[in-house]
C-alpha cells in the first residue's frame, strides 16, 4: 500500500481539489468571506450533532454541519436584508457569535475528547494516515475517503448544474424570470461549501480550507477570462499549493497546512503581480505605452500644426516641443524616438519634420 | 382590445417607503411602450415587481391574459446594463445563449441548436463579429446590444427593458430602436423605460407616465401633454418652443443645485 508520505500528499490534493471547485463560484460571487464564516460555525454543527449522538463518526454529523453552513448564510443574510449593516459586517457578526458558541460548548462539554479549537483552526495532515476506516475491504485514512467523497460529490454538482450556477451567479434577475430560482442555486452551493469544509477541515483545518476555496480560484481569475478554463486552472493551481506546501513543510519542517496555505497565498501574489493581463506590472506596462502612443500623437498633431506657419524652425526644435509641451526632456526625448522608429516624423537639421505618414495620422485625429 | 400587459393595483414599498402607490397599467398588444418619470419615480420598481423580482405589497399582473407566473415563456427583460459584473469571464456569445437557458429547464445542456439562435439573435443587432470576444471587452453600446440580443434569443412576446438607451452611441441606439419597431412588426410588445423626453413622440406609440403613483398612460398623442409632464416631473419640465407637433416635445431642465 502507499506510504503515510504518499497518503498525506494525496488526501492534500484531493482537498485541495474539492475546496477549488465551489470555490470558484463564492469567488465569481464575490462572497470569499463567506466561505470563512462557514469554515468556523460548521464546528457548531459538529459539537451540537456530537453532544446529541456522542459519536464523532456518525452521519448526523454531516447533516449538522451543511444545516449549519446554510443557517450560517441564511442570518448573514437576514442581518445584512435589515439594511442596518452592510453585508461584510453581517458576516463579522454572525461568524464569531456562532464560533464562540460553539467554543464554549467544546470546552463546557466536551473537554475531554479528540475536538480541540487548534486542530480546528490548523488540523493536523501528518497524523491524517493513522486515522483509518475500511472501505469495501481496503483500509484507508479517513480523511481520504471524505475527501474523496467530497470531490466526487462537488465535481457531479457541477456537472449536472454548471449552466444554473453560471447563470445564477452572472445575472441572478435573468435566473429568476427564466424560473432557476436563485435563492435554490444559492443555497445549494452554500451546502456544499459547508460540506466540503466539514470533511476538508479534520484534515487540514479551517484556515486551510478557505485558503484552497478562495486563493486559487482569485489566483485563475486573473489568468484567464473563460469560465471552463476558470475551474480547470483553479483546482491545478490548488493542487500545486498541496504538493509544493507539502515539501516546503518537509524541507523546513513547519506546519503542512500552513505551508499550503501559504503556497496558495504566493501563488496569488505572482499572479497579481504578472499575470498577462490583469497583473500590476501588465497593466503598468499597457498604461505607459498607452501614455506614449498618445504623446506621440500629440507630437504629430504639434507639429501639423506648427508646419503651415512659418515658424516652424523654432516651434518644431526638440528643446521648444519640451517647452511647450510640458514634457520632461527624458520623456519628450524617448517619445521623439518612438515616433521616428515608427516613421511619422524625421529630423532635418535640428528640426523636426513629419513624414507623410505622421501628417495622415496628424489629420486622422 | 388585447392586452399584452394587465397591472392592477401593484403597491411596492421598501421598508415603509413606498416606491409605487396603488398603480395600473394595461398595454395594448402590439405596441412599445416608454415608461418615463424622474429619478427615483420607481420604473425600475415596476419592472422588477411585474416580473416577480420584488415582492409587490400589493397587486398582480397579468400576461396575455394569465397570471404572470404561469406565462413566463413570453416574457423577456433586458436589465440596467450596471446590473451585472461585466469582468465575469464569459464571452458574448455564452451571455446571449443564456437567453434560451429557460426553454432548455433545468439539467439539459446547451447545444447547437441554442448556439445557431444566439449567433442569430446577435447578426440582429450587428454584434456577430464580436460572439467570441470577452464581455468585458465590450464598450457600453455594444453590451447593451448583446443584452438586447439576449432576449431575442429568447424569443418572447413581451419585452421589458430598463434604460436600454442610457449613455450608449448614436449607432446603437438607431440599431436599438431598429429592433423594436421589427418586434413590433412582428406583433411583439415592448415596454421601455426612457429617459429621453424629446424622443418619445418619435419613437413610441404609448407612454405611462410615473412618479411612484401613475399619472398617465395611453396613446403617446393624447397623453404626452405639458399638463401631464408637468404633474410628473413637478415644475422641472420646460417647452422647447412652440413646434410642439406630437403633443409636447418636452425636456427636463435640471433642478437649481441638481
Ligand atoms: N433595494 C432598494 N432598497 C431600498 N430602496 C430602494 C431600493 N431600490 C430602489 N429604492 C428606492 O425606491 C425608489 C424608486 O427606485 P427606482 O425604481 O430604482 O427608481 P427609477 O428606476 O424610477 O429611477 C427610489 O427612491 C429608490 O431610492
Ligand atoms: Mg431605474
Amino acid at each position: 500500500m502507499l506510504t503515510p508520505q504518499l497518503e498525506v500528499q494525496l488526501i492534500a490534493v484531493i482537498i485541495a481539489a474539492a475546496c477549488a471547485l465551489p470555490g470558484v463560484f463564492l469567488v465569481l460571487r464575490r462572497m470569499a468571506m463567506l466561505s470563512d464564516a462557514i469554515s468556523h460555525t460548521v464546528l457548531l454543527g459538529i459539537v451540537l450533532a456530537y453532544l446529541i449522538s456522542n459519536s464523532l463518526a456518525s452521519p448526523l454529523l454531516f447533516v449538522g454541519t451543511a444545516a449549519m453552513g446554510v443557517i450560517t448564510v441564511w442570518l448573514v443574510e437576514m442581518v445584512s436584508g435589515s439594511r442596518l449593516v452592510r453585508e461584510d459586517a453581517a458576516i463579522g457578526l454572525v461568524f464569531p457569535a456562532l464560533f464562540s458558541i460553539a467554543v464554549l460548548l467544546i470546552s463546557r462539554y466536551t473537554g475531554n475528547i479528540h475536538l480541540d479549537t487548534d486542530s480546528v483552526l490548523l488540523g493536523e495532515l501528518a497524523f491524517a494516515p493513522f486515522d483509518r476506516i475500511e472501505l469495501l475491504g481496503i483500509d484507508l485514512p479517513r480523511a481520504l475517503i471524505f475527501g474523496g467523497g467530497a470531490l466526487i460529490l462537488n465535481a457531479i454538482l457541477l456537472a449536472l448544474f454548471y449552466k444554473e450556477l453560471k447563470l445564477a451567479t452572472f445575472d441572478p434577475a435573468l435566473a429568476a424570470t427564466l424560473g432557476f430560482s436563485p435563492a435554490i442555486i444559492h443555497y445549494g452551493l452554500m451546502t456544499s461549501v459547508s460540506l466540503t469544509a466539514v470533511t476538508a477541515f479534520d484534515a487540514v483545518g479551517s484556515i486551510l480550507v478557505i485558503a484552497l476555496m478562495v486563493a486559487p480560484p482569485a489566483t485563475a481569475y486573473l489568468l484567464t477570462d473563460r469560465l471552463p478554463r476558470m475551474i480547470g486552472l483553479s483546482v491545478a493551481i490548488g493542487v500545486a499549493a498541496a504538493l509544493s506546501g507539502y515539501w516546503v513543510a518537509r524541507w523546513f519542517d513547519v506546519s503542512i497546512a500552513g505551508a499550503m496555505a501559504t503556497m496558495a497565498g504566493i501563488g496569488f501574489g505572482a499572479a497579481w503581480l504578472f499575470a498577462p493581463q490583469r497583473g500590476i506590472v501588465a497593466q503598468a506596462l499597457q498604461h505607459r505605452s498607452r501614455r506614449e502612443r498618445f504623446a506621440v500623437q500629440m507630437l504629430t498633431l504639434h507639429l501639423l500644426n506648427h508646419e503651415s506657419t512659418g515658424d516652424a524652425a523654432i516651434e518644431c526644435h526638440p528643446r521648444h516641443l519640451i517647452e511647450e509641451l510640458r514634457w520632461p526632456p527624458a520623456f519628450a526625448n524617448a517619445i521623439v524616438r518612438r515616433a521616428e522608429q515608427s516613421g511619422l516624423v524625421r529630423r532635418q537639421g535640428d528640426v523636426l519634420c513629419l513624414t507623410e505618414q505622421g501628417r495622415a495620422l496628424a489629420r486622422d485625429l | 382590445m388585447a392586452f399584452a400587459v394587465e397591472i392592477e393595483d401593484l403597491t411596492v414599498a421598501y421598508g415603509d417607503k413606498p416606491a409605487l402607490w396603488d398603480v395600473d397599467l394595461r398595454v395594448p398588444q402590439g405596441v412599445l411602450m416608454a415608461i418615463v418619470g424622474p429619478n427615483g419615480a420607481g420604473k425600475t420598481t415596476l419592472l422588477k415587481a411585474t416580473l416577480g423580482l420584488i415582492k409587490p405589497a400589493a397587486g398582480s399582473v397579468r400576461i396575455h391574459g394569465q397570471p404572470y407566473e404561469q406565462q413566463r415563456r413570453l416574457v423577456a427583460y433586458v436589465p440596467q446594463r450596471s446590473s451585472v459584473d461585466w469582468d465575469f469571464p464569459t464571452t458574448v456569445l455564452d451571455v446571449v445563449m443564456m437567453g434560451r437557458y429557460g426553454q432548455l429547464g433545468w439539467l439539459r445542456r446547451p447545444g447547437r441548436a441554442e448556439r445557431e439562435a444566439a449567433l442569430a439573435a446577435l447578426e440582429q443587432v450587428q454584434m456577430a463579429d464580436f460572439a467570441h470576444r470577452q464581455i468585458g471587452q465590450l464598450s457600453g453600446g455594444q453590451q447593451q446590444r448583446v443584452f438586447l440580443a439576449r432576449a431575442l434569443a429568447q424569443n418572447a412576446e413581451v419585452y421589458f427593458m430598463d434604460e436600454p438607451f442610457q449613455g450608449v452611441d448614436a449607432v446603437t441606439e438607431r440599431a436599438i430602436i431598429h429592433v423594436l419597431r421589427k418586434l413590433r412588426a412582428a406583433g411583439k410588445t415592448v415596454v421601455v423605460v426612457h429617459h429621453d423626453l424629446q424622443t418619445v413622440p418619435e419613437y413610441f406609440d404609448q407612454v405611462a407616465l410615473i412618479n411612484v403613483r401613475r399619472i398617465a398612460a395611453g396613446p403617446v398623442r393624447e397623453v404626452f401633454t405639458e399638463a401631464n409632464l408637468r404633474a410628473t416631473y413637478g415644475g422641472r419640465v420646460a417647452l422647447l418652443g412652440a413646434n410642439g407637433s406630437a403633443g409636447a416635445v418636452t425636456t427636463p431642465t435640471p433642478a437649481p443645485g441638481d
